[in-house]
């Protein structure tokens, strides 16, 4: 399957277009077009997974035009970890969708499809420019998204979104020009090998054309000063498309790990990037999200803070990318994801059964189906908060031990015991709310539904990762150790090609 | 040549923020079309400034111009477009639906005050 890396962003697209051909068939034949197409992509995802648990980097060049010419789709362990967390998500989000939030609006399926397959390419791509193409596709589909289902709340969050991301757009499109013009390549692992040797009169250029595009990744996953459309943005989409959202943030940090220890190495011209100015944000960025979490009027609200918090805490650890530290930050990534994403489709469930009540958080009906939905809030809360003994637990423990230099540890460990303290807190509140009230539950409760059970089963996404917890440390271990080698993806994508040779330029 | 392009980029993109920051959805419109214009500029750019490199292979010509940022800011351009035309569909609904062309909702409270003074 020499094809196979292509795939899990070549199936939503094609899936998406012929959802599109097929848009004014019945809503079940769409369902089982997006279903299957989404299936397949976590089939291809999974496949390349286990190739890649064991064996070399995979490149693909797009019409067999080989780099640094050419446009390669590079998967390495950190890329096929990210795709299948992709589809894992998207599953329950698709099923959760399908329970009627798909018939609020037109065309959902195609543009679902579309975020896939967006989100899938930002993985996977391995030039810049292209990068750029897919975060246009995938922030496309999330406008779209984001207003699906109409209301005065979704039209106005999404303005400030749009807004915000083209002009985030902008700067991406800035960055890349300055850096064209400086290095005369925008394929990554060409740039990672012409950085070091880079004149020192164009160095000032390059620092500041990453500090941009840096900028623009941090934008995306809510860095403190870039951090207050996500609170507003995700609380106003409709639930399964705001759980979909929670691996949005992922994909900028995700951009900023591959740009900070693939490409920057230790090349003079972009040392201390970060430095001190990444730590000291992801510290106010995850203090912002507990003062929003203590505000929050609605679970959803609460549950979009959450989202927050896990950034700060995934930028924190980023700004120090040590190997042991890459590793922490790999395992708490897809622990983070799923929790948030499973917290976001669990208010939309509670909303579904509290009457106008929604998802506010005062006293009302209780929520029917205690026991089910009540012991799934519990799981993803001790997930969220980390307490011991869920995957929360073992991901702040591997992040306190790993992630921060010993002058830093004090504050670091602060900022995740408190916001630990803090979430544990307003979770329980919530429950208290929501769960133990001595009032009937409403009589129109929806029951069964294949959304419900999709999210209970995400729900068993912690536990399974504290059983599984050794394997999954040490797959994360050994994707650190390659991305820190980084000839692995360098040598895959460029192989043993001579250096180019380039024209002079003026 | 060199001056009149940066400063046609650095006014142009200058315009663009000053507009984006404005209120009303009709200029941030605009501010996102004059950054978008400056971005492709400058894109154009990268590929430096020359007058005897023709952009298709020619007899007699000392080199050809670089084709890359061509494809990029075609590409952009493209995506650019797609987006104003989305921004500006999702402007009127917002308008639609909330009785004004404010961008921030915290501005609705202050309605009676015109904004542009």
């Amino acid at each position: 399957m020499t094809h196979l890396p292509l795939l899990p962003f070549l199936i939503p697209f094609t899936a998406a277009a012929v959802l599109l051909l097929i848009g004014q068939s019945g809503p079940a034949t769409q369902r089982m077009v997006a279903l299957a197409a989404t299936l397949a992509g976590l089939a291809a995802a999974g496949l390349l997974l286990v190739q890649l648990a064991d064996g070399p980097v995979l490149a693909y060049a797009l019409g067999d035009w080989p780099a640094p010419y050419g446009i390669l789709f590079v998967v390495d362990r950190l890329a096929a970890q990210m795709v299948v967390l992709l589809f894992l998500l998207a599953v329950p989000a698709l099923l959760m969708a399908n329970d009627g939030t798909d018939r609020q609006g037109l065309h959902f399926h195609a543009l679902f499809q579309l975020q896939l397959a967006g989100l899938a390419g930002a993985f996977l791509t391995g030039d810049l420019f292209n990068l750029f193409v897919c975060f246009e596709i995938l922030l496309l589909a999330s406008y779209s998204l984001l207003v699906h289902g109409n209301g005065p709340r979704r039209s106005r969050a999404g303005l400030i979104y749009v807004i915000l991301n083209l002009v985030g757009s902008s700067l991406f499109l800035i960055a890349l020009a300055l850096i064209y013009g400086t290095l005369g390549t925008l394929s990554m692992a060409d740039i990672a090998r012409l950085l070091p040797q880079l004149p020192s009169a164009d160095a000032p250029l390059v620092r500041a054309a990453f500090a941009i595009l840096v900028g623009v990744f941090l934008l995306k996953s809510a860095l403190l000063p870039m951090a207050f459309w996500l609170p507003h943005a995700y609380s106003a989409a409709a639930m399964p498309v705001a759980a979909l959202f929670a691996i949005l943030t992922k994909v900028g940090i995700v951009a900023v790990l591959r740009l900070s220890v693939t490409i920057f190495g230790d090349a003079p011209a972009v040392a201390g990037l970060f430095q001190p100015w990444l730590p000291i944000l992801a510290l106010g960025t995850i203090a912002l999200g507990v003062v929003a979490l203590f505000a929050a009027d609605r679970l959803r609200v609460a549950a979009a803070s959450l989202v927050l918090i896990s950034s700060g805490t995934l930028l924190f650890a980023l700004a120090f990318a040590t190997t042991d530290g890459t590793a922490a930050l790999l395992f708490y990534l897809p622990h983070t994801t799923l929790a948030t994403g499973g917290m976001m489709m669990l208010a939309g469930l509670i909303a579904g059964r509290r009457g106008e009540l929604e998802d506010r958080l005062v006293r009302g009906p209780c929520v029917g189906n205690r026991l089910a939905i009540g012991g799934a809030y519990a799981l993803f809360a001790v997930a969220i908060a980390g307490l011991p003994p869920l995957s929360g637990f073992i991901g702040k423990l591997m992040l306190m031990q790993e992630a921060a230099p010993l002058s830093w540890r004090p504050a670091w460990w602060a900022a995740l015991l408190l916001s630990g303290f803090a979430v544990t807190l307003v979770l329980a509140r919530v429950a208290a709310l929501i769960f133990w009230q001595p009032d009937d539950p409403l009589p129109d409760q929806r029951t069964g539904g294949a959304g419900r059970a999709a999210v209970l089963l995400l729900a068993l996404a912690s536990p399974v990762m504290v059983v599984l917890a050794a394997p999954i440390s040490a797959w994360a271990l050994a994707t650190a150790t390659q991305l820190h080698a980084r000839t692995p993806y360098l040598d895959a994508m460029l192989g043993d090609a001579p250096p180019t040779r380039r024209e002079v330029r003026p | 040549m060199e001056l009149t392009l940066s400063l046609a980029v650095g006014l142009l993109i200058a315009s663009g923020v000053w507009l984006v920051l404005r209120p009303r959805t009709f200029s941030v419109v605009l501010g996102l079309t004059l950054l978008a214009y400056g971005v492709n500029l400058l894109i154009l750019l990268s590929g430096r400034l020359g007058a005897t490199s023709p952009p298709i292979a020619m007899k007699g010509a000392s080199g050809l111009a670089d084709p890359l940022p061509q494809a990029l800011v075609l590409t952009a351009i493209v995506i650019g477009f797609g987006m104003t035309a989305f921004l500006v569909t999702l402007s009127l609904r917002a308008m639609g639906e909330t009785g004004n062309d404010r961008v921030d909702p915290a501005d609705q409270g202050r309605a009676g005050k015109d904004p542009d003074g």
